[in-house]
Formats: C-alpha cells, structure tokens, sequence
C-alpha cells in the first residue's frame, strides 16, 4: 500500500513538470513583459530591475534557474507585492481556498448524495422528478450566475447574509452553496443510477426475501455497495471545485488563491502566477491519488 | 419528443435565428447610446432597459449572442475535429503509439484547465483569437480519449476485418468504417462539449478576463451587470438568464441525443 502511494506520488512528478514547461512557455513566448507600465521606466532602472530577476537571461537558463530555486523550496519573489515571497502569499491565501472548498464539498455531497438515494429509493415517483429536475438544473446553472443570484436575493434584497468578504462562517454559506450546489445535481445524478442498479441486483432481493426491514437493505445493503462510482468522480470533483472557485472568489472578493491568481496574471507577476498553478497542480494530483487510495481500501477487489 | 426536448429545440432555434440575422432584428444597433435614459428599467421602448451609456440592452443580448454562440460552437467543432483525427489514429494503430498519445493526453488532462484557459487568453491579449485557442486547447483531450475508446471497440467488428480481407487501406477503412459508425457519439460529444466551451467563455468573460471591447458577449454583459447588481438588477438578469436557458437547452438536446444512440431505449424511440 505505502509503496503503491508512492509509486503514484511519482507519476505525478512528470505532470508537474509538464504543468510548470508550459506556464512558463505561455509567459514568455508572448510579447510585453511585468514591467512594461503606462508610464515608461527609465532605461537604466528597468535594466537593473531585469537584471535582479534574471529576466536578461535566454528563456532556457530562466526556466532553469527556477527549477533550481523550487528544488530549494523557494519560489522566489513576488514582482509586484513588493517585499513578499511567493509563498508567503500562498500561505496566507491557501488556508482560504481549501476551506472555500471543503465547504462546497460539503453541500456537493451532504445535498448529492442523499437526494440520489432518495430518489432512487422513490424512482419514478413524484420526488424522483423533482430531484431529477433539480440535477439538471444544476448542471445547466453557470456558479457565477447562481452566485449572482443568492447575492441579489439573501444580501441585497432580504439582507440575511453578507454579499463578500471572508470573516466567519456566516460570511462563508453564500459562496459554498454558489460554488457547491451546481456540483451537487452531477452527484444526485450519479448516485441515483447507482443506487437503481444495486436495488435490482440478486443480493436485494435476498436481503428482502429474508425478512430484513427497509432500512437496513438501504443503508446497509444498498448504500455501501453503491458509493464506489460517487468515490470515483471525487478527483475529477476537486479539479472542477478548485477551478470554479476562481468566479466565486472573484464575486465574493474572497481573498483566496484564486483572486490572487487573477490579478498575478494580469500584472503578469511571473513567479506568483507559477507559483499559484503549481499548487493547484499538486492539489489535483494530490486529490486524484487519495481518491484511489480511498477506492483500494474501502474496496478489496482492486487491491494491489 | 418530449415537451422539454421541443422547448430547447424552439429557444436554440430562435437564439440561433436572432444571433443570425442580428442587425434586421433588433431595434437599435449595439452602441447608440440613448442619453436620456440611461440605467431605465424595462419598457416598450427599451425592452430589456439601458445599461449604463444608455445602450439598449436586448440589442445588446442579441450581438452578444452572436459572440456567445461563435466562440462556444467553433472551438466545439475545432476541438472535435482535432480530437477525432487523434483519437482514430491512436486507437486505429494501437499498440505503442497508442499508448505513447494517449500518455500526451493524460498529460493535457490533468492540467488545471480553468488555470490554462486563463493564462493563455490573458497573455494572447484577451481577444477572441485567445479565448478561442484556449478553449481548443484544453478541450480537444476529452473528444480524442471518447473516439479511441469507440475506435478501440470497432475496430474489432467483423465488418472490419471483412473490409480489410477485401483489400481495403488504412485510411479508406477509418473513413468508410468506422468513421461512419462514431458519428452517432460525435453528434452526442458536440452538444454536451458546446454548453461546456460556452460557460468556459462566459466565466471567463464575466470575471473581466474574457472577450473584450468592442466586442461584448453575455458574460462581459453579465460583468457590467454584476457592478450595479444592488439597484440595478435588471442588468445582470437578462444576460444571466440567456446563457443560462442556452446552456439548459443544449444539455437536454444532449440527453435526448444520447438516449436515442443507446440501443437499450431504441424501443421508444420506434
């Protein structure tokens, strides 16, 4: 099992490799640089300024300097936060953007999941179509129009909630929801096939001609044996949350990775903006490994 | 048809018809400004109401739509195209070329795609030319990993080996048998990958980094919406609302689709 883990921990090393040759190919192919301004540096103090960054340097010996100071741990100075490493901006904002996540994981999977078993429970019925109606509407609704429209209606017009900023949990529902709830249709879906194909397999029919209650074919019978497709699509989940927590941090100003993330590539803040793909990088990688591990150990039949 | 599957029908028809023929449509053109009534509410002059500057804003939905639309079915089509010549071939020649692509599209497959699409739009110079090789890029990976699978699959069929027993080349057999055979699955990739590209946009366009002036989709209408969504709401509502509906409507065309390629329903389709 441990080797297993780090044998997969290894396999995502080419990824990030290719991850951080590509932004850093994007950045610099394109013409215009961090410190090209309105208003023109004077030549002598913007060729100091390239020098400091090595950005006098061929691409190749930049990319590998870089390679060479990650390996340190240290991903270098931000160019427009002055005074401040890279990675003391993303330890500031990580913490934000993982719990924003966490959240919305939350309300994908406390809503999901047991409205797919409910409505499998009840298919056909008129619950099942509510459900259903409600996945395809999530599934349709863009997270910044659904953000939108909870911050007209909770904060504006009934002024239950706060409409941005980050400071408690009060501040946090909004955009969980905004963020989770389209999510959670995907996962209702997905749970409710799941559960309709274990509900008509032999061993159902066993447990309900042995006299056992309802509740104990459901959850105990049915249940467990229906939750590996949902485990399976966590990882794909945690890369779509990750990347639509960019519009939610933006309409919320969550002061997350992601808004941050924003404005590094606009000012095209080089190291911030590696930086902050890198980590999202390692967090998909990181997901999808999990997930596995998860999947290998609730189920024996994959087992290595 | 069902009563939805006829609905989204009739609304792409009528979006569609409208982002055509644009300018016969539409009571005013995307950029008089009417300076009297600027920010009005809805009325029979000003259907949707005014913006800010006073445009009327339906005028401005229907352009916007044209953009909209543009940029959500090219990079589609574009993605499926290169996705399918990929795909066929990887899974068409198998062995260790196949698994040499498909290692390529692993890769692509795991980058952070929203990251990407932002990267490169931003630094091409947030046109519709970056917007539009952003999408392509991230998108095409998915329509060539569903086309090998196919491939992989039909490749083994007897009518295959039949063609090939015949005398028939590689290429003639990829185009007159099996190309033929997936078509059913591209049509289905096609209507759930356009939804996808054209929410990519709108995203994108909505946090301010997507299509910009003179150029305005619905998400950059939805942007200009969101700044004065307190007491203007009308704003946002109209641009949300259409890429909302639109979105809907190609995803259940997409279930439809797809439940009428799976032979297990052919019987209701009968």
């Amino acid at each position: 099992m441990l080797i297993y883990f780090f044998k997969r921990l290894l396999h995502g090393i080419p990824v990030l490799i290719v991850v951080s040759t590509i932004t850093f190919v994007i950045m610099r192919v394109v013409p215009g640089g961090p410190f090209d301004q309105e208003k023109k540096l004077p030549p002598e103090i913007l060729v100091n300024i390239q020098a400091k960054y090595h950005l006098d340097q061929p691409v190749t010996t930049q990319y590998l300097l870089y390679l060479k100071q990650l390996a340190q741990g240290d991903m270098g100075p931000s160019y427009k936060y002055i005074g401040r490493d890279v990675a003391d901006i993303i330890l500031d904002t990580f913490p934000v953007s993982i719990t924003l996540g966490a959240m919305a994981m939350l309300v994908v999977v406390g809503v999901g999941v047991p409205m797919g078993v409910w409505s499998a429970y009840r298919q056909n019925s008129a619950i099942d179509r509510i459900c259903m109606f409600y996945a395809t509407l999530g599934i349709s609704i863009p997270s910044f129009v659904l953000g939108t429209v909870l911050v007209w209606l909770m904060s504006h017009k009934l002024q239950w909630l706060p409409p941005a900023l980050w400071e408690g949990p009060r501040h946090m529902i909004l955009p969980a929801v905004a963020l989770g709830a389209p999510f959670s249709g995907y996962i209702a879906r997905l749970t409710r096939s799941a559960v309709l194909e274990v509900l008509a397999s032999d061993y159902i029919r066993t447990a309900r001609a042995k006299g056992l209650t309802e509740s104990v074919i459901l959850f105990k019978h049915t249940l467990k044996n229906s939750i590996f497709p949902i485990i399976s699509v966590l990882g794909p989940l945690t890369a779509g949350l990750v990347t639509g927590s960019f519009v939610i941090e933006f309409i919320f100003s969550i002061p997350g990775m992601g808004s941050f993330f924003i404005t590094a590539v606009t000012n095209r803040d080089y190291p911030l903006i590696m930086g902050v793909t890198l980590i999202y990088a390692v967090l998909i990688v990181l997901a999808n490994i999990l997930v596995d591990i998860i999947y290998m150990w609730l189920d024996p039949r994959v087992r290595v | 048809m069902s009563f939805f599957s006829k609905l989204s029908f009739g609304f792409l028809g009528v979006v569609f018809f409208s982002a055509i023929f644009a300018p016969w449509i539409t009571p005013y053109s995307y950029e008089t400004q009417d300076t009297l009534n600027t920010l009005a509410t809805p009325s029979f002059s000003h259907l949707m109401g005014t913006d800010r500057l006073g445009r009327d804003l339906f005028s401005r939905l229907i352009y916007g739509a044209r953009v909209s639309l543009f940029i959500g079915i090219l990079t589609t089509l574009l993605a499926l195209v290169i996705g399918t010549i990929y795909g066929s071939i990887s899974g068409y020649i198998g062995g260790r070329v196949d698994g040499f692509m498909m290692r390529v599209v692993d890769v692509v497959f795991a980058l952070p795609d929203m990251l990407m699409i932002i990267l490169v739009t931003v630094m091409m110079g947030r046109g519709i030319t970056g917007m539009f090789i952003a999408l392509t890029l991230v998108s095409w990976v998915t329509v060539a990993r569903l086309v090998r699978g196919e491939v992989l699959r039909i490749k083994e069929k007897t009518y295959v080996e039949a063609a090939r027993a015949l005398g028939a080349s590689s290429p003639r057999i990829l185009m007159k048998e099996i190309l033929p055979n997936i078509l059913g699955l591209m049509v289905v990739t096609l209507t759930f990958r356009i939804p996808v590209a054209i929410l990519a946009e709108s995203t994108l366009s909505f946090i301010g980094l997507g299509v910009a002036p003179p150029f305005s989709s619905w998400g950059t209408m939805a942007n200009e919406g969101w700044k004065s969504i307190k007491f203007y709401p009308h704003l946002i509502l109209f641009p949300s609302l259409a890429i909302f509906f639109t979105i809907l409507s190609f995803n259940f065309l997409g279930d439809r689709f797809r439940d009428g390629l799976d032979p297990r329903n052919k019987a209701r389709f009968g």
